[in-house]
């Protein structure tokens, strides 16, 4: 093989083997499959602070009572007391003297949250298992166990985001340290 | 070497490092199991006879089946929950072995069959999409040394008033390990989907019974997160998140959301129960801290540690690991005398960005009581503080990201405890 030869043969591989970089580093794969929101209905059950996700439905604590004492009570008591430290839901005051009790009630800062994780994740024996009519009543309940809605309360996508709970204003961020 | 040209460095036997890089620890001090020298040796039955043939997964010898993870009783109010401490003082050199990796489930391991599991991106991006596992298969990787520590590990040392004599690296320490983690760089599959402008979270959400969600901030997302497929070059283990778990090197580990299956951009976080409920610091005025991501920079003494016994004097090889959810570990010092006067370790491992990193130090115990205590700086001068000063800072409300000088006790019995100093 001629010199010239040689050196145009390196000179092609090194351009492909430059092209092939350049195409795995900077070129998206692009294997995903487009897939709309609507399709993701079930799927998706991120329920917001701000109202984002939340499903139809609606539910009051007079109609979550009956659902509460079925599913929930087993771990968290009729009354909200809990069975262990990590079952209490209900009471507590962060400004109580000692170590404060900290529940849904005292120091869970979005009711959002609440209706996520329950929805999500609970029972703990059969997590999303209730219906989202469900989930909106015994959430209502829990509330009203601690004294922030009515018994009569309507918490629905538009209500339910909108409760205000008592340490909304408790927390730190520290996201913006990465 | 004489023992007596053995260069002191700090109180209490502290050696100089140096004898660790080849000018040897022999001579007068070293301790020897001198019952065995001086008798004639034979060959080994083992060395007679062949042995078992090769097999399709490999087990570990069966004299090292004593290292186990300790895992906490069930609880059957929360199925599947719970958590298993790696064997810290038995292991050497900076990687958790599969099988002894840490664990923390809020539901079980789920049992995922990868043909059906599925990898959404959708919120505030231009194309929601999905990704099969075999899709995933066919990325770029990248592969990482990083650490994992549950933001609970040590949480017994502040909760505890008094130490627990009985306390090991493993019981108090073990929710840390270290893994080659393989994986697709997040901000890969973020661009392919296209983060709109107005996304400044990552909402994240296993496949797990409890569909855990943590949210992660766009900058981390798009900095040094992965979605890991393998770990220790084979699949990533059921519990550590098989198929697919996301990874947030230095972050608190249960960030990093096993089973992976969602993730949401959205503007503001969403506040899952796992970022509000629990791994909050609440403060001693009732403030709480959310969204506390690195983990400190911390070291912990391995070996001599908690529950071992030192069983002669003379020389022993002090180690232990550091690391730092922010950098690198630049320097980790040692001290024999409760803290009074520090002598520096070695480094005897690879110093790589928020991973284990492994040091050591020759130590002459002379028979009497000793505490043994290591204090990592990491590249951003950060320095592992005490006991005491965490507990003025933080109060003992919450424990969560405790990151404090561990103390060992040393008594004339060579026996090693557990102890607060």
């Amino acid at each position: 093989m001629s010199t010239l030869k040689k050196c145009c043969c390196v000179c092609t591989i090194s351009v492909i083997a430059c092209w092939s970089y350049i195409s795995s580093s900077q070129e998206p794969v692009g294997l995903g499959t487009p897939v709309t929101e609507e399709q993701l209905a079930e799927f998706d059950l991120i329920a917001e602070p701000d109202g984002g996700g939340f499903p139809s439905g609606s539910g009051t604590a007079r109609q979550g009572k009956a659902v509460y004492e079925a599913r929930c009570a087993a771990c968290h008591a009729l009354n909200g007391e809990g069975v262990s430290g990590n079952t209490v839901i209900v009471g507590g005051d962060m400004n109580s003297e000692g170590t404060p009790l900290r529940t849904v009630g005292s120091y869970w800062p979005y009711a959002s949250t609440v209706f996520d994780f329950v929805r999500r994740a609970m029972p703990a024996d059969a997590p999303k298992s209730l219906s989202d009519e469900e989930v909106y009543q015994v959430v209502a309940y829990v509330l009203f166990l601690n004294g922030i809605v009515g018994e009569d309360e309507i918490l629905n996508a538009e209500t339910l985001p909108n409760v205000e709970m008592p340490n909304a204003d408790g927390f730190i961020d520290r996201s913006h340290i990465l | 070497m004489k023992k007596q040209e053995m260069e002191k460095v700090a109180g209490n036997g502290l050696i100089n490092r140096r004898h660790l890089l080849g000018l040897g620890l022999g001579g007068a001090g070293m301790a020897v199991a001198n019952s065995v020298l001086g008798q004639d040796l034979q060959i080994p039955e083992w060395s007679k006879a062949p042995g078992t043939s090769a097999s399709a997964y490999g087990s570990r010898s069966s004299h090292a089946e004593n290292m186990m993870r300790m895992a906490g009783n069930p609880n059957p109010i929360y199925p599947g929950g719970g958590s298993s401490r790696s064997p810290l003082q038995h292991l050497q050199g900076t990687i958790t072995p599969n099988a002894l990796h840490f664990e923390r489930h809020h539901a079980g391991i789920p049992d995922i069959d990868p043909a059906q599991h599925k990898l959404v991106i959708n919120g505030l991006v231009r194309q929601p999409l999905v990704f099969s596992y075999e899709d995933l298969l066919r990325y770029p990787m990248v592969s990482k040394i990083y650490f994992l520590e549950c933001s609970g590990n040590s949480g017994a040392v502040l909760r505890q008033r008094d130490p627990d004599p009985n306390g090991t690296a493993q019981s108090l320490h073990g929710l840390v390990s270290c893994a080659e983690w393989t994986g697709i760089p997040l901000s890969t599959l973020l661009d392919e989907a296209g983060v709109l402008p107005e996304a400044n979270w990552v909402a994240a959400v296993g496949a797990d019974a409890a569909s855990m969600g943590r949210s992660v901030p766009i900058g981390k997302a798009m900095d040094d997160s992965m979605v890991a497929l393998f770990q220790n070059g084979e699949p990533v283990m059921p519990g550590q998140g098989y198929p697919m778990r996301l990874f947030n090197p230095g972050w608190e580990g249960n960030t990093s959301v096993k089973w992976l299956t969602q993730l949401k951009l959205t503007n503001e976080s969403p506040h899952f129960r796992d970022e509000t409920s629990k791994y909050t610091d609440t403060l001693p005025d009732r403030s709480s801290l959310k969204f506390t991501f690195p983990m400190g920079t911390k070291s912990l003494i391995t070996s001599p540690s908690g529950q071992m016994s030192l069983n002669r004097r003379g020389i022993y090889r002090v180690t232990g690991i550091a690391w730092s959810g922010s950098g690198t570990i630049r320097r980790v010092e040692v001290s024999a005398d409760g803290g009074r006067s520090w002598a520096d370790a070695l480094i005897d491992s690879h110093q790589s960005e928020k991973s284990l990193t492994r040091f050591s130090i020759p130590w002459e115990w002379d028979g009497g009581d000793a505490i043994l205590q290591s204090r990592a700086t990491d590249s951003l001068g950060n320095v592992q503080p005490t006991r005491d000063s965490i507990i003025a800072d933080k109060g003992l409300i919450t424990t969560y990201h405790n990151h404090c000088i561990q103390s060992w006790g040393v008594n004339s019995a060579g026996e090693v405890r557990n102890v607060y100093a």
